[in-house]
């Protein structure tokens, strides 16, 4: 598919020349800033750029925290206490931080919903999607490495939990698990490890994260139409289509400015709020906290993995039919990887031919129930594992996959979808010019060109 | 769409993390006003001093700060000790030194030590490692307003002992309203009219033990007033800002959004 057609950059200057001759670097950037971009994006089109942000505020962040952090079990908590009090600004360096992964969360997953809602999954968008999935699955690796870093209760317990999943695999975990800690159990060469790979990863998403930009813009961005923008000329692409700068540039800004409001006032007045008090406590392997709580980005898939307990009838099924090998704990981590790997092929899962779920009619209710799942998940897995937070988990887990197994084929057959617009630009005049185009919006025919 | 997810996000967050202490609370944590609660809260220079006095003349027996440096002592929005006060103040304390191989009197750059018993928690940063982060009571949300609730912790349990004691394994366990469990193994530090203060201040036992409360909540959260400031100036600047770019954007959007109202001439 080529690319929206739209004015490329052409070197005036005998300077400018000189460097497009050589590296035509000027030209990538005009084209990358410049990109036709549909013009009736709506609010939900700016966690991309919130996204973006966040991932710079971590690195930043993050690259001088390492400056005085010590990745050692007898003085990494100290040394986060050195930074608190007496580096320079180190308690707001740390904060920000702290709170940056939950920030970078919030858009993530709002972004996810966006996608999901809106159809920008499918075809010709998978690369993209897949490119998105990484790089959440690797927030996730990011974001669970540095919650250890600070080597408090939690930090400790909840790598001891999380590692303790990858020894549920049959035959390999064990040897899985020992590799991972790099010892047998969580010690200081847990940490000296995590520390590595904490700085390692965000520069991998950041690597990811651009070749998502290329894919995207090698396909176009979608919009909440779902409808393709035309690409027959430059005129008539401009029609659908303004340039990304400034046009959405400083919408995004807007927005993002907005959300740092918030995010600053968090960090300035209760910058403990979404995390937990045991993570004060010096990490002590011979004290377990009364309850291990992931932090609050994880709960929804650790609900998934609390779920399928031995007294579930899929996980006794599952164990009866491969001998014991798939046995309750392992079913569960199955489970939670395979809610994310289900979300992943989302694409080749909905056979609905329209794309933006403004147009099914069905489709919005199960989509609007999979977001409370989402909500009803992630509050189960904050408690503790008793009734009936275990049957609403079991309840919450079988939705999960019944929307991406079940749901989007058979919508897709099922469904009648309601007329969609012709063009972005009928979608657009209909949003901003009320009655006069309202009616040729989902009626007129292509203009002829 | 924004709307719908943002305050379903708020309120699932405040559920989730407000439930997960829950089962912690279940003891009796009485909701103290301190000075430093609240988005303009700071702390009280001459309580945080009163609460040093408490530290130093009871707790410090037992218990150890070692993440607290006596520098800090003259800190801003701290106790604000004068410099030689901290000096003198520091002599008090033996610290071991490596480089002369033996103990010789702290100085200001050196940290509090640790605790004298190996049973005694060091207090630097109970404050924050205790209660939950949200207060006493309420949504999730109330911590903006409450504070931490550590401070209330702490001052809870040190008026929270009943008399009754029982031994257990050779150990005597106090009752007390405040702590998890009910029985505790810190015999009644407090009684009321434990330290005499130079200023004045009431020395019943409940204004002692909110005293050291604070005193505490300084030792784990010393760069509060600093924190709220940058607080403050980020949420500011970034209003201006918001506003700035929502003009900015109406501007650029206007000729896209209503081309033929004013016809270009």
């Amino acid at each position: 598919m080529p690319g929206i057609p739209h004015d490329h950059y052409e070197p005036r200057t005998s300077g400018e020349k000189w460097i497009h001759r050589r590296l035509p670097i000027v030209a990538l950037l005009y084209d990358t800033i410049m990109i036709p971009t549909p013009r009736n994006l709506n609010w939900m089109w700016i966690w991309g750029i919130v996204l973006f942000f966040t991932l710079a505020l971590q690195i930043v962040t993050g690259i001088i925290l390492v400056m005085h952090y010590t990745p050692d079990v007898d003085l990494a908590f100290a040394s986060v206490e050195h930074i608190m009090r007496d580096v320079n600004g180190g308690f707001m360096l740390r904060y920000l931080h702290m709170n940056g992964a939950s920030l970078f969360f919030v858009a993530v997953y709002a972004h996810i919903f966006r996608n999901l809602y809106y159809g920008s999954y499918k075809e010709p968008r998978e690369i993209t999607w897949i490119i998105g999935i990484l790089i959440y699955i690797l927030m996730m690796a990011t974001a669970f490495m540095g919650y250890v870093l600070p080597w408090g209760q939690m930090s400790f317990w909840g790598a001891t939990v999380i590692t303790g999943l990858f020894g549920a695999i049959p035959f390999v975990g064990t040897s899985l698990q020992t590799w991972l800690l790099g010892g047998p159990a969580v010690d200081n060469y847990t940490l000296t490890r995590f520390f590595s790979l904490h700085y390692l990863l965000p520069f991998l998403i950041f690597g990811l994260a651009l070749l998502k930009v290329w894919a995207f813009h090698a396909t176009g961005n979608n919009n909440p139409s779902g409808v393709e923008v035309r690409r027959e000329s430059k005129a008539v692409a401009a029609r659908d289509t303004v340039p990304f700068w400034p046009y959405f540039v400083i919408k995004d800004f807007f927005a993002l400015a907005v959300i740092l409001i918030v995010f600053f006032a968090v960090v300035g007045f209760m910058p403990n709020y979404l995390g937990h008090p045991d993570n004060y406590i010096e990490a002590n392997p011979l004290v377990t906290p009364a309850h291990i709580v992931p932090e609050w980005y994880f709960l929804p898939f650790y609900a998934i993995l609390r779920a399928f307990t031995g007294d579930v009838w899929v996980v006794i099924a599952a164990n009866w039919i491969t001998g014991g090998i798939i046995d309750a704990k392992f079913f569960g981590v199955l489970a939670m990887f395979g809610a994310i790997a289900v979300m992943a092929l989302a694409p080749w899962l909905d056979t609905s031919s329209v794309r933006s779920g403004r147009y099914r009619p069905m489709f919005k209710w199960w989509f609007a129930a999979l977001v409370v799942d989402f909500f009803v998940l992630m509050w189960c897995g904050a408690m503790p594992a008793e009734e009936p937070y275990a049957t609403i988990s079991l309840i919450g887990s079988a939705y999960w996959f019944f929307y991406f197994l079940v749901v989007l084929p058979l919508l897709g057959v099922m469904e009648k979808p309601i007329a969609q617009p012709a063009t972005v630009e009928d979608d657009f005049n209909a949003h901003y010019h009320g009655g006069e185009h309202a009616k040729p919006a989902t009626a007129a025919p292509r203009p002829a060109e | 769409m924004i709307a719908r997810i943002l305050i379903s996000a708020a309120a699932a967050l405040g559920v989730s993390v407000g439930a997960a202490s829950a089962a912690e609370e279940e003891a009796h944590v009485t909701d103290y006003a301190f000075s430093f609660e609240g988005p303009f809260g700071t702390y009280d220079q001459m309580q945080l001093q009163r609460g040093l006095q408490v530290y130093t003349e009871v707790c410090a027996s037992c218990h150890g700060l070692k993440y607290v440096a006596f520098r800090s002592l003259h800190d801003e929005g701290g106790p604000g000790l004068p410099e030689d006060q901290v000096r003198a103040y520091a002599e008090f304390y033996e610290v071991f030194d490596p480089e002369l191989d033996d103990f010789r009197p702290a100085r200001p750059v050196d940290h509090f030590p640790n605790s004298m018993m190996e049973t005694a928690p060091d207090l630097s940063l109970m404050a924050k490692s205790r209660a939950g982060f949200h207060g006493p009571y309420g949504t999730g949300l109330s911590q903006l307003v409450n504070g931490m609730g550590g401070a209330e912790y702490i001052a809870s349990l040190l008026v929270g002992y009943t008399g009754e004691q029982r031994e257990e394994a050779g150990a005597v366990l106090y009752e007390n309203t405040a702590f998890p469990g009910g029985w505790i193994s810190m015999p009644p530090p407090l009684y009321g009219d434990d330290v005499v203060y130079a200023d004045g201040a009431p020395t019943d036992l409940v204004s002692v033990s909110k005293d050291i409360s604070a005193f505490l909540m300084w030792t784990a959260e010393p760069k509060l007033a600093a924190r709220k400031q940058a607080g403050f100036a980020g949420v500011l600047m970034l209003t201006v800002l918001s506003v700035l770019l929502y003009l900015t954007n109406k501007r650029i959007w206007a000729p896209v959004k209503h081309p033929r109202k004013t016809p270009a001439a």
